[in-house]
Order: structure tokens, then sequence, then C-alpha cells
């Protein structure tokens, strides 16, 4: 086995928790520039498109004697910008290619094997026969080399201590809604809440720290100084992430998502895009009061504390309203007369839950708006991955933009069986036109059926249109291709003002 | 152009032009004589009126097109004979089996035309040697200096490593149909791997002509109806395209090798889905290339397909003219 503190600082290059702020690309730039022509390097770095691999193919070998994990993660760790350098290359110079390569990944953080920081965990979990849930638990309030979380996976110590931390709790999912189970379900065993379209996120504040959360764990709070500054108090909420619409009259409307995107992708947001686009938290749960853990509550008790709580909330937060009905007939209707841009559908939540981690089955159900649909045409085909890479899997559809042109509306690779997969693949290789690389073009004739979550504007398509979620419903080899849908009616299903 | 002139040798749509000799080198259409260095298929097409190359070549020529009426001239290496006013003969290549360069000498002026080359050693073909001359004509296929291709076995290694890791995959390697797989087939039986290996049908036909030369495979076997629970554990050469393409689905969960140059760059083999990329190159690499200029001691390089700026700039700055030729036809991919 990998010894301490080897195994721990591998886990955090898997887990994306290795920081080493010293290196950076300019700095590995610096150093081959030091040593070759400039110009050829540039070439080369044209022709292979990654700094870290140019520069680790390109070095010539030196010496081999490759340096220990541990000393190098050590060392860089507790050096500023210049020693940095000179400690990177004098490992260089004692490594192959490969071991230059993961070197350079190593050192500016990019060291992707395939491998998400989910996956790490669970393998981690696996290995020492331990619940991933309870791992992802203490994540944040543990740091590499992540000594006390081995012992304790050990059992030579204890857990380590996170429950006063601001750290992140696993969070809980709901399952879809499986056609038929309604009529399984008691309605008065259950809450009904609309399934906010929005990013679920956790916002903790506690022992003076405040930070906010992604599902998965991930610190967004930098992106959303709005929010952040805003939590005055000591607990941790469940909710969804939200934009205030501007536009609307009614002060708790919620801006479609594609506005809440524009915001995600920002990291320091000005103070006139948080003007703009103000965020806001739907609370659904509260996970923790001061020091006092309600995990272990039935849902319908958590949501009375949760009530009582909001009353003193900061304006940034607001509660996600139940939704009154006494049979699923009722609900039903409720949720297909629901056609605000903010609502995916419904969410059904078992009044005895517990706030389990994970998706825990026969808990919580979301219970999706009906999707649209949208009768496209198959235009490029492109090779999948994996169990696939023998299938062009990979469709891009498009809509009419006149009578003879189409123009790309959405990118969809699933919702086939196998066995349309097969007929679509030959269909492919019969009607190809043109290659470029992975990627086939097809002359138009086959009409694809999509079901998708919204349509939106977008200035990243040609189309200027983008679907959320497309997927293929139904090959339509009835259908000629002159019926398929016009770009104009596409956009027609969008519901945002256009900015 | 600076330096000497080489009036009686040039660039024309076809291919390089040799005047004096009324014919033609690797022609990418049909001409009335051509000079051929080399079987690929990018050097060798069919339908010219005269060949001449060597005997190995010719009898790749004839594998690849059966049909063609092609009056064929066979030139052994070393042999020198007139062409019009041109003396011309042949040395080793290194690239494939019976590959060569064609030198070319007329009034007191010697040109060579090297084709494709290798530096490494190849067990089915004879190293390249380097002739002195005026005018070296190269390829640039793997003309940066990213390109250092290492020892072939240290590159199966890997493949019988991954056999051992996962005996109960099989495992498909692909390899380029004339020259690397034949040699990679050698390669493998030296480093002690004596199973039977399979081959996909396109490799059947050249690689009986490799045996019918001599050479020795051990015991290889046609994929083509083999039930898919036999192939189970079996190791499998195929053109590079089939290894992801439907052929490969009659195999179960197959381990994906891919023996190129190429696969030096990590999105390279990404693309070409490749587990076990393997860095096997019938093509000289960069350090090979500067080498081979440097010792033809030509003072003048025109360079015929692939990275040609990057090596006309670091041969420029080492002191020797050289100009990239942009000639249409070549096949960069197909290594």
């Amino acid at each position: 086995m990998t010894p301490d503190p080897a195994r721990g600082y591998a886990l955090a290059a898997l887990t994306g928790d290795l920081k080493i702020p010293a290196a950076k690309s300019a700095t590995i730039r610096s150093l081959v520039e030091k040593r070759m022509d400039a110009e050829l390097f540039a070439m080369s770095y044209d022709y292979v498109g990654d700094m870290a691999e140019t520069v680790a193919l390109i070095w010539t070998d030196v010496n081999y004697s490759p340096p220990k994990f541990t000393e190098v993660v050590e060392e860089l760790q507790k050096s500023n910008k210049a020693s940095a350098a000179i400690a990177l290359e004098k490992w260089m110079d004692r490594l192959d290619t490969t071991g230059r390569w993961a070197l350079l990944k190593l050192a500016t953080g990019g060291l992707r094997v395939g491998v998400s920081a989910r996956l790490a965990k669970m393998a981690l979990a696996q290995e020492f026969e331990a619940s991933v849930d309870e791992v992802e638990e203490i994540w944040h309030s543990i740091e590499p080399p992540y000594d006390d979380l081995f012992r304790w996976l050990e059992g030579s110590g204890e857990k380590p201590n996170y429950a006063l931390g601001a750290g992140f709790r696993p969070v809980m999912l709901a399952n879809p809604l499986e056609e038929g189970l309604l009529s399984q379900l008691d309605p008065l065993s259950y809450v009904a809440e609309w399934k906010w379209d929005g990013i679920r996120v956790q916002a903790i504040s506690r022992d003076g720290k405040k930070k906010l959360y992604t599902r998965t764990g991930e610190d967004i709070g930098y992106s959303f100084p709005d929010i952040l500054n805003s939590l005055d108090f000591d607990a941790v909420i469940d909710g969804e992430l939200l934009i205030r619409d501007q536009k609307s009259n009614k002060l708790q409307e919620a801006a479609p998502f594609s506005t809440l995107q524009k915001r995600l992708g920002r990291k320091r947001p000005s103070t006139k895009i948080i003007s703009e686009m103000p965020a806001f938290i739907r609370a659904y749960d509260l996970l923790f009061e001061g020091e006092e853990d309600l995990r272990g509550f039935a849902f319908e008790d958590r949501r009375k504390r949760l009530e009582i709580w909001a009353k003193n909330a900061p304006s940034t937060i607001d509660i996600s309203a139940t939704i009154p009905f006494k049979t699923w007939q009722e609900l039903s209707k409720i949720r297909s007369e629901a056609r605000e841009t903010g609502i995916e559908g419904l969410m059904l939540k078992r009044k005895s839950s517990f706030y389990l981690p994970g998706r825990p089955k026969n808990q919580w159900y979301k219970w999706k708006r009906e999707p649209l649909t949208l009768d496209l045409v198959l235009m490029y085909a492109q090779r999948g991955h994996g169990r696939r890479s023998s299938y062009y899997s990979d469709f891009t559809l498009g809509a009419w933009s006149d009578a003879e042109t189409l123009v790309p509306v959405c990118k969809a690779y699933s919702g086939y069986t196998d066995k349309e997969l097969v007929k679509i693949d030959k269909w492919v290789r019969e009607h190809t036109n043109d290659r470029f690389g992975p990627v086939r073009s097809v002359t138009p004739g086959l009409v694809l059926e999509i079901a998708f979550d919204a349509a939106q504007y977008s200035k990243r398509h040609k189309s200027g249109v983008a679907l959320r979620f497309p997927r293929i419903k139904r090959l339509r080899w009835d259908k000629p291709i002159s019926e398929a849908e016009t770009l104009q009616h596409v956009k027609s299903l969008i519901q945002e003002p256009q900015s | 152009m600076q330096g000497i002139k080489f009036d009686w040798l040039k660039s024309c749509p076809e291919g390089l032009y040799c005047q004096p000799a009324d014919c033609f080198i690797d022609p990418a259409r049909a001409v009335p004589r051509a000079l051929i260095t080399h079987g690929h298929a990018d050097h060798a097409r069919p339908g010219h009126e005269k060949v001449l190359a060597t005997k190995e070549t010719l009898k790749i020529m004839k594998v690849r097109y059966p049909s063609d009426l092609a009056q064929h001239q066979q030139l052994n290496f070393g042999e020198k004979i007139r062409i019009g006013e041109v003396t011309v003969w042949l040395a080793p290549a290194g690239h494939i089996l019976g590959s060569a360069q064609v030198v070319m000498e007329y009034q007191g002026q010697r040109a060579v035309v090297s084709g494709d080359y290798k530096r490494q050693a190849d067990p089915t073909a004879i190293p390249f040697e380097p002739i002195t001359c005026d005018l070296f004509v190269t390829e640039a296929t793997f003309a940066l200096p990213v390109f250092r291709h290492p020892k072939p076995e240290s590159q199966l290694e890997k493949l019988l490593s991954s056999l051992q890791a996962f005996p109960e995959r099989p495992h498909l390697l692909g390899v380029y149909g004339l020259g690397k797989c034949q040699r990679i087939l050698l390669l493998l039986r030296d480093l002690g791997f004596d199973a039977p290996i399979y081959l996909h049908g396109a490799l059947v036909g050249l690689t009986e002509l490799y045996r019918s030369m001599g050479f020795d495979f051990g015991n290889l076997l046609p994929v083509q109806g083999v039930a898919k629970s036999d192939l189970s554990s079996a190791l499998v050469l195929a053109p590079p395209s089939a290894t992801i393409d439907r052929w490969s689905r009659r195999f179960t969960d197959p381990r994906i090798g891919i023996a190129s140059g190429w696969m030096q760059v990590r999105g390279r083999a990404r693309q070409r889905r490749a587990e076990i990329p393997l860095i096997i190159s019938d093509h000289a690499d960069w350090d090979d290339l500067l080498r081979t200029c440097n010792e033809t001691q030509a003072e003048t390089v025109w360079i015929t397909h692939g990275r040609e700026d990057a090596l006309a700039y670091e041969l420029g700055k080492r002191g020797q003219k050289a100009i990239p030729l942009r000639l249409s036809g070549r096949q960069e991919e197909s290594e």
C-alpha cells in the first residue's frame, strides 16, 4: 500500500483538492524557452495544443532518477513562484516523458485521469468498506494529506470532527417518478412542492464562516457574494439558487435558468451584474439550526422548523411554498397547467422522510413537467465513446431557417434504444456525404423527434437557440424532412425576452 | 531559390519530375514513366505505363493492383542504369520492405529523393544508407521536436503486459497493413510471444506475400470465421480504422491499441480511442530527420510533406537551404 502521506496527496490530486498556487502555466513556458528555440516551441505547442504535454515531450531526457511524490508535493506547497520554477526544472531533468507530464499536470492542477472527485471518494470508501456518504460528510473539514481520515478508515482513530465546521453535507436527492407509481402512493403521506429550475445549493453559516456549495460540494461562494454576505445566521440550509426576475412585477418570480447560467460563469461578478441579476435562495429544508442536527427528524417536522426559522431569514432567502392537494388527479392538473419558466415540475416528499444522503428509495420523487417535443432533421453524426465507439451515436439536428436551409439547433446522444441506435448508425453510413475526422455529415433525409425541457436563446449557436436536455424520443422514418419544424417555430417556444 | 540550381528536377502537380530522364518519382497521377520508392498507396499508384522499382516494391504493387497493366522493371540496390541523360540507382531507405531512395546523377550534380524513411532498426527492411548529395529530398511527417520515437520493443512490452493483466479480454492492435503489421509481428515473436496471432482480412494478403519471401511469423490465423467465444483472449491485428468500427463488434469488450508515431500525442490517442497507445513509427523522428539531412551534406534540402515549416526553420538555422515543396496527394495520417 502507498504510505502516508503520499496516498493522501494522491487522493487530493484526484479530487482536485491539492492546491499548488506557485506553479503556473507561464512558469513552465519560461522554463522551456530558456532551453530551446522559442519559435520551434511555438510550432510544437500549436500542434500539440497542451502546454504541459508539449513541454513534457520536448524536454530532453537527462538522468532518470525520479523524485519522490511526497517530496514534490511538499516542496511545491511551500514554494513561491521563483523557487517553484527552480524545483520543477530540477525534477524535469530527472524524469521521463510520462513523468514530466504528470509532474507538470500535478503542479498546475490539471491532473485529470478521467476520474471525478465523487468517483475517487467512492473508490476510497469501497477500499475501506466505509460509506461514501460518511466520507462526503467529513470531506470539507479535512485537508490533504488526510492523516485523520485514513486513521479513522483503518479503525485506529476517531471519525474526524465535522459537525461544527462550515463543511458541505451530502445532499438528499429524489428519484424520478415512474409511470404508474402514483396509484400505489397515499397522497396524504406526501407534501408537494414546485421543482424550481435553478441549481440546488447548500448555504452554510457557522462559526463566522459562510459557504455556498453546489449539490456535489463544489464551493461557488465567490460567484455569489450577494448571497454569501447576507448569510447572517447560524444554520445549514438546503435550497434552490435562483435569480430574481427583474422584468416581472411579482417579486417572487424566478428568472429562467439561462439567466442564472450567465452568473454561474463569472468568478467575480461586477456590482452591475449583481444588481441586474440578483440571486436568492428558495429554501427547501433546514439541516442544522445552531448546533442542532435536524436531519434525523421527519420532513414535516423539519418543514415546521424551517417555516419558523424563515421568519427571521435574510431577504435573500425565501421558502419554497408547499402546494395543497387532496388527490393525485388534482395535483396532476396543477402540474400540467404550470407553465412558468422557473418551474421544472413537481417534487413529492414523504412526510416521514429523514434527510438521508444520496438518492434513497421511496422517499422523494421528482415529477417533471411533460417535455416539449420537436421533429428535427439529422444533419451530422459523431462517433460515441467507450462501448459506443463503433457507432455514430451523437447527433446534431437542425430546423429549417428557410425553405432550403437547415440550421443546427441541438445535439442529442441519448434516449434511443440499442436497436434504434443500430438502425440510425446504419442510416448514417449509407447517407454520408462528407467526413471531418470523427464527424460525418449526412444528406438530410431522416427526421427524429426530440424531447427537451426548455428552449432558450443562445449566442453560442448559429441558429441563436439552444434546447435544454434534448434527447431522442422517436425515429420518424415516416416523416418527410420538408415537414420538420422551422427555426421560427423553435424560437416561438422560448419563454424569455430576448436580451 | 538560392544556392545551387536544380532546374533538371522540379515539383509538378503530378509529383517530382526529372526532366532529362523524362520520368516522375512517386507521381500522384498516372504517368508514362514512374520511379517508385516504396509500395505505400500514396507513393505507388496504379495506371502508369512503365514502373521502375525494387523487386519487393514491384511484388507489393502486383498484390495491391492485380489488374494493373504497367510494364515493370526491376532495379537492385546499387545497380546503376541510364534513363535518358541521367544515371539512376537505388539505395535502401529503411522504411518498409523494398523501400528505396532514388539517386539521380546529372551533369555533375547528385540529387537523392528519399521517399519515406526511418533510421530505427526494422527486421523487414534493409537499413537506411545516407548518400552524400547536392540536393536531398526529405519527408517531414514527424518534424517537430515533440516527436522522439522510443524503442519499439519498449512499446510492445506495454501490449504484452496488458495481455497478461487482462487475459480474459481480446486485444485489438491497429496497425498499418503494409510494413507496420509485419514489423510488429516479427518483433512480437522476438519478444517471445508465441501464441497464435489473429489477422483482420485486409492484412492477410500482404502478410502472405512477406511469408512467400521468407519471413517467418509463426502461427497466424484469420479472424474471419472464428466464433466470438474463441476470440475472447485473442491478440488481433487490424487496420487502425477497423479497431473502432463495425468490424470490432465481433469482439466482447476489447482493449484497443494503436501502433503509430502519432500516439506520442495524447489527443491523437484519445481520438483513436486507443487504450494502449504504442509509439511505433516507420518514419524518422525529429532527431533522425536532422541527423539524416546533416549526413547527406546536401547544400539544399527539399521537403515533401508533413510539418515542413518546422524542419525548414531548423535546417535553415543549421546552414542548409531548406524549401518546402507542399506536394499534393500525400496521406500524412496513414501511419
